[in-house]
């Protein structure tokens, strides 16, 4: 399982990085894995808001559709248009070209509550 | 299906090579390998592929009456078939609900003989023992006995562009000149009494191989080994799947089932209306008179993934259900395959898919989604 050092987690499967002001996120290395050959990807509305824990989008696999959940409140700043043609990208690169969104928190304390990449290896792994 | 799932005696191979298992009409199959279902889908249609159908059931017929005996079962005329070719036939209730979709073969001895013919029927695992009751209910004083050989024979398929150029590589039988669903008896290296037959599930040139279990893992590694440098690749049931479905063929449990005929199930070419069998009458009063439904592809014009069981809707009416839906490698399309009423069955139509609560447009397109390589 791959982890990126600067991310923090969340136990359904999300990182989320700091970017200035923003924060960027898509779904872990282990994620990407567990669903097998990612074939569509459905992001949110640029603009739009979500609580911390909200579905913002969906996954789907040639396995099952997963939904996707917010790791922080905020809004829609930015959704990555690329992964409507080659969803193929979170296999590829899940912490780099498969990023999904990019969120203004409206909350930013909410980082500290997320899970350190030892954490989430943790509850992984269950060790 | 009771107690712990089967494996087949490639079980071990499949762990050490990284497949991820799933239980499969009672059995414990690889659904994919290291590299993934789409990988594994291209490579069968670019090179080549090698499955493990071991849990596939293969039931012999033999008997001096075994034609006739079949003949009253199967909705295909056996009389039809040639020495050592096969056809694709249905296995019915009497109302035309589908019991299996077997493989029947007409066989003998060896490839000269010209001696009483016997008749091999490969069929689905999870059907095998209710198919086997229904065909055994019907012997009644026909001179016929039925033998299920899965656990000795084995079953593997090579499917591909190179799947001849691979197999010719380990047998001197001349399988470049065997027809589409030809059948021919030989031996891998000299050794291993195997059956060629020039069939498959894929949608692609390539063969079904019968052999001794024993040697097993033996054929599925010299396979891999002489296939190597073409890029041949183990493929599993994921990839099986959806190279049968862009190729327009059923699968059992999906687009046929006890609740479905083969008329509805558009599968005439397994029909041979003309003479008697179980379930003719129903399907006979279902081609005069029509039916109510009947199976259609479909694509996505919204992106969207279709997956079986997703609600099928006209004019905001719902009108049938996804029997299979995915994304199509080989074509980079959504797409399906459902039963709608006859009435809009036609080219173009548009219907609309139920995706998680929302209904997407989708329309319909001609089958098969890909067209088989062996019929262009």
């Amino acid at each position: 399982m791959k982890l990126d050092a600067n991310a923090r987690y969340t136990e359904s499967h999300e990182w989320v990085r700091l970017e200035g002001d923003a924060m960027v996120c898509g779904i872990t290395d282990h994620a990407q894995e567990e669903l097998s050959d990612v074939v569509y990807v459905e992001l949110p509305e640029v603009g739009a808001s979500f609580n911390r824990g909200d579905q913002f989008g969906v996954i789907e696999s040639v396995k099952a559709a997963s939904d996707l959940y917010m790791p922080v409140s905020g809004e829609i700043l930015a959704v990555n248009q690329e992964l409507l043609n080659s969803p193929e990208l979170v296999n590829k690169d899940p912490y780099g070209k498969g990023w999904m969104i990019k969120i203004k928190p409206s909350n930013p304390a909410e980082w500290d509550s997320l899970l350190t990449p030892e954490e989430y290896e943790k509850s992984v792994t269950g060790a | 299906m009771a107690g712990q799932p089967r494996r087949t005696a490639l079980y071990d191979w499949h762990i050490k090579h990284g497949a991820r298992m799933t239980t499969f009409a009672g059995w414990e199959m690889p659904v994919q390998y290291a590299d993934g279902p789409l990988e594994e889908h291209h490579a069968t249609r670019r090179t080549a592929g090698l499955f493990d159908i071991d849990h596939m059931v293969q039931i012999e017929v033999r008997g001096s009456q075994a034609e006739s005996y079949l003949n009253q079962l199967l909705t295909y005329d056996v009389r039809r078939l040639k020495p050592f070719t096969a056809h694709y036939t249905c296995l019915c209730y009497h109302d035309g609900g589908i019991v299996d979709d077997p493989l029947v073969y007409r066989l003998a001895e060896d490839n000269e003989s010209e001696g009483t013919p016997y008749y091999l029927l490969v069929m689905n695992a999870a059907n095998g023992e209710k198919a086997l009751a229904w065909m055994r209910a019907h012997i009644n004083s026909f001179e016929v006995t039925l033998r299920d050989v899965s656990e000795q024979i084995y079953m593997l398929a090579v499917q591909g562009p190179r799947a001849l150029e691979i197999l010719s590589l380990l047998t001197s039988v001349d399988l470049a000149d065997l027809p589409r669903f030809g059948v021919v008896r030989g031996t891998l290296w000299d050794e291993v009494p195997t059956l060629f037959s020039r069939t498959g599930y894929t949608g692609e040139d390539g063969f079904e191989l019968f052999f001794p279990s024993e040697y097993a893992e033996q054929v599925w590694e010299r396979i891999l080994t002489e296939g190597a440098p073409v890029g041949i690749k183990p493929a599993g049931l994921a990839a099986r799947d959806s190279l049968r479905f862009e190729a327009g063929m059923p699968l059992y449990g999906r687009e046929i089932s006890p609740y479905y005929t083969p008329i509805e199930a558009n599968l005439r070419f397994a029909l041979s209306l003309h003479k008697n069998f179980v379930g003719r009458d129903a399907l006979l009063k279902q081609e005069l008179e029509g039916t109510t439904r009947t199976l259609i592809g479909f694509e996505m014009s919204d992106r969207s993934v279709p997956r079986h069981g997703y609600t099928v809707r006209y004019n905001g009416v719902d009108v049938g259900e996804v029997t299979t839906g995915m994304y199509s490698p080989s074509t980079g399309r959504y797409l399906g395959m459902a039963y709608v009423p006859p009435g809009i069955a036609h080219m173009g139509a548009e219907i609309e898919i139920v995706i998680r609560d929302r209904p997407r447009r989708a329309r319909i397109v001609p089958r098969p989604f890909y067209v088989p390589t062996y019929r262009s």
